[in-house]
């Protein structure tokens, strides 16, 4: 039943990252993904100074505020001081995450975080924190309900507004010639990403979390050059990759999130190498005819 | 203040080998940086950073204990292929190199928690302190690790002080470089080689996470206070060694404090100062420098649209109220009023009843503008082959711009025009 439970909350926020990661990559946002999931560091210290849990949807949100908020630094430090884009990214995210780090340390006593949870997560500890009504009725993982209510919502907003990411996405001029706001699908978008940051960051950590975000999309993207399959390619080998993962964790006894990422690792090189291969005999074939 | 004497007097040889540790780290990325920077690839030193993990881990399941030369060596050879990766799936591949650089980060990052934990779970009791290289243990270098980041520290900043010009070179023109005949692939590799000699250094001052702070933060921010690239190594080396030095003692103060994330910190804080507040480039003197140039442009079309209105009515200090300004061309009110006041102050204009009516000085001044437009006017339609109806706009904009010998030039070379394409006079 463990085992479920923890493949089942891993596949649900792999799920979500990927559909959102999606975008990220068509959008060449691959590195602002990275930074949000750092940068939201203070934001969900702080959040748990002030309402004492981790698991409240206040925390998620008021996390998440920080992280579109370093989006808007980023895009501040390039355009105000034009700083390049590169070096605006690295410098926001190591910052904020720093602030996280000695954060942590400050209130080691109140906060129930540690350096190396927030780096990796644990998802292992999911089936011990159980949703328990007042009448003694246990009602599964708590995880598990905030990973499937993400995916509702990441879902909800892909479909009521694909139309628009797609346009944003793909022909941002086009967009704003017919009156489409770019920036505020940018906002929403970075909104998401946050918001799902947040909510997994208990079980992958912060840098994990990229992985889900890039690697199964980027391997579609491998796969298919049209957006609706890549969106479902990707998230099928996010399943994939969360059943597998957990039993080379299981089998080596090592952190289960460092073990999804190393199979979506692996699955990528492996689409690499066969694509190429099928690249170079396609090219043959045509040199041949 | 007590602290703060004990720690700077160096009395205790712990603290001295903890700052010249702390410094010699930190400063050496910064110089690296400086050139991975230039180079626009900062955040692949990122991926640098975490590609190291798996290295130092494997080097540690081979070597069975906690060699720093053999972690080195290890972390060496992952961070460089994570390195080519990226190359080659950016180039063999559809995907982009932003993409790439966070999958090879974060799958490598993975591999390396994997092989951590793996680690920590065999029990071996030489695996303690391994997790430091996660945020960096700058407070606790001593003995034979500080002597061989020392030394590899110093190699650095040898090697790119050796190979200065070159390195510069290759940062801001690649064709230009190989066009000289220099062997740019060399270089390139030689560069690649000090960023991950740098980020296998770094990371023992600040750990994995935050080495590509390291990298960046000192370079961005050095960039804010200089255009010269030896100067920007400089200053940027001067910051990272400051918050090295900062760091240690943050940790020698407050030992719980983790000294990887205060030097970022304090580095970081270092930056955003200079991003606000650097001359010239900094976003303050930058937004001055802006107001005070609309504040000119916004002066000088007011003086040209009174000498105008003079030049109609054949009276050029004849009264006008300010709607009648507004007629002629559209000011924004507030605008106009300040910009007007401004005027009055400098003399060109002065108050007359409800209007404002130009001074001699005001005249002169407003004649001049007036003067550049119509003899770049001519000038654009007669040696630039424009029509004169496109002419416009563009004098509108380089009225306020030409210098005094420009405008000699331009009078010296058509000869002392009469009229402008439209057959308006033009004003000496």
């Amino acid at each position: 039943m463990d085992a479920l439970y923890i493949i089942l909350t891993a596949s649900l926020f792999a799920i979500s990252c990927s559909l959102l990661g999606s975008f990220l990559i068509l959008r060449k946002m691959a590195m602002v993904g990275d930074a949000i999931s750092h940068a939201v560091l203070p934001g969900i210290v702080i959040a748990f100074l002030l309402t004492g849990s981790r698991d409240s949807f206040d925390m998620i949100i008021g996390a998440a505020l920080l992280g579109v908020f370093t989006t808007f630094l980023i895009e501040f430090f390039h355009k105000r001081a034009r700083l390049q884009t590169d070096a605006a990214i690295g410098v926001t995210f190591t910052w904020l995450f720093a602030l996280g780090i000695i954060l942590i340390s400050v209130y080691a006593g109140q906060v129930d975080l540690d350096q190396e949870c927030v780096l990796y997560g644990e998802i292992a500890y999911v089936p011990l924190d159980l949703w328990i009504t007042d009448n003694g009725q246990i009602l599964g993982p708590k995880a598990l309900y905030v990973a499937a209510i993400m995916l509702v919502l990441n879902i909800a907003f892909m479909l009521s507004g694909f139309r628009f990411l797609h346009i944003t996405t793909f022909d941002p001029a086009y967009a704003a010639s017919i009156g489409i706001s770019t920036a505020l699908w940018h906002y929403l978008l970075m909104g998401a990403v946050s918001m799902t940051t947040v909510a997994a960051f208990d079980s992958v950590g912060a840098i994990l979390v990229v992985a889900l975000f890039v690697v199964p999309p980027a391997t579609a993207y491998l796969l298919t050059d049209k957006l609706k399959p890549m969106l479902l390619i990707g998230a099928a080998i996010a399943v994939f990759i969360s059943i597998v993962g957990y039993y080379l964790a299981v089998a080596i006894d090592g952190s289960i999130a460092g073990a999804i990422v190393t199979i979506a690792g692996l699955v990528f090189g492996i689409v690499f190498i066969l694509k190429k291969k099928n690249s170079v005999l396609i090219r043959n074939n045509y040199e041949n005819s | 203040m007590e602290t703060l004497r004990t720690f700077f007097s160096f009395s205790d040889p712990n603290i001295t080998a903890v700052v010249v540790g702390a410094i010699l780290l930190t400063a050496s990325s910064a110089v690296v940086g400086t050139f991975t920077l230039l180079k626009k690839k900062a955040l692949v030193g990122d991926a640098v950073a975490h590609a190291v993990l798996p290295g130092i881990c494997l080097a540690f399941l081979l070597a069975g204990n906690k060699n720093p030369f053999l972690l080195i060596i290890g972390a060496f050879v992952t961070g460089w292929i994570s390195l080519v990766l990226i190359d080659y799936i950016t180039a063999k591949s559809k995907i982009k190199e932003d993409t790439a650089i966070a999958l090879i980060l974060s799958v490598s990052f993975g591999i390396g928690i994997l092989l951590l934990t793996y680690i920590q779970q065999t029990g071996n009791a030489a695996q303690t302190g391994l997790e430091s290289f996660l945020f960096g243990k700058a407070a606790a270098l001593v003995g034979q690790d500080l002597w061989i980041f020392g030394i590899v520290a110093i190699i650095l900043i040898l090697t790119v002080s050796l190979f200065f010009k070159e390195l510069k070179l290759i940062a801001f023109d690649e064709n230009y470089a190989a066009a000289l005949g220099l062997p740019v692939k060399g270089l390139n590799l030689l560069l690649t080689s000090l960023t991950v000699l740098a980020v296998v250094t770094g990371i023992q001052a600040v750990g994995v996470v935050l080495m590509a702070a390291m990298l960046i933060t000192p370079a961005a921010a050095a960039r804010f206070w200089t255009n010269d690239v030896l100067t920007m190594t400089v200053i940027a080396a001067l910051m990272g060694a400051f918050s090295g030095l900062a760091g240690a003692f943050v940790s020698y103060t407050a030992p719980t404090m983790p000294t990887g994330p205060w030097i970022v910190m304090i580095v970081s804080i270092i930056a955003l100062i200079s991003f606000f507040f650097a001359p010239k480039r900094g976003i303050i003197s930058k937004s001055i420098e802006q107001q005070r140039l609309q504040f000119l442009i916004m002066e000088e079309n007011l003086l040209k649209e009174l000498y105008h209105l003079g030049e109609i009515d054949e009276d050029p200090f004849k009264k006008r109220t300010i709607n009648e300004l507004i007629a002629k061309r559209f000011f924004p009110r507030l605008p106009l009023k300040s910009a007007l006041r401004r005027l009055r102050r400098q003399g060109f204009i002065s108050r007359k009843e409800d209007g404002f009516q130009l001074t001699k000085e005001g005249r002169t001044k407003g004649k001049r503008v007036v003067k550049l437009h119509r003899l770049w006017e001519l000038y654009l339609s007669r040696y630039m082959k424009i029509a004169p109806d496109h002419v416009h706009e563009d004098a509108e904009t380089i009225e306020h711009v030409i210098t005094p010998e420009l405008e000699a030039e331009l009078e010296r070379l058509m000869d002392y025009p009469e009229l402008d394409p439209h057959d308006s006079k033009i004003p000496y």
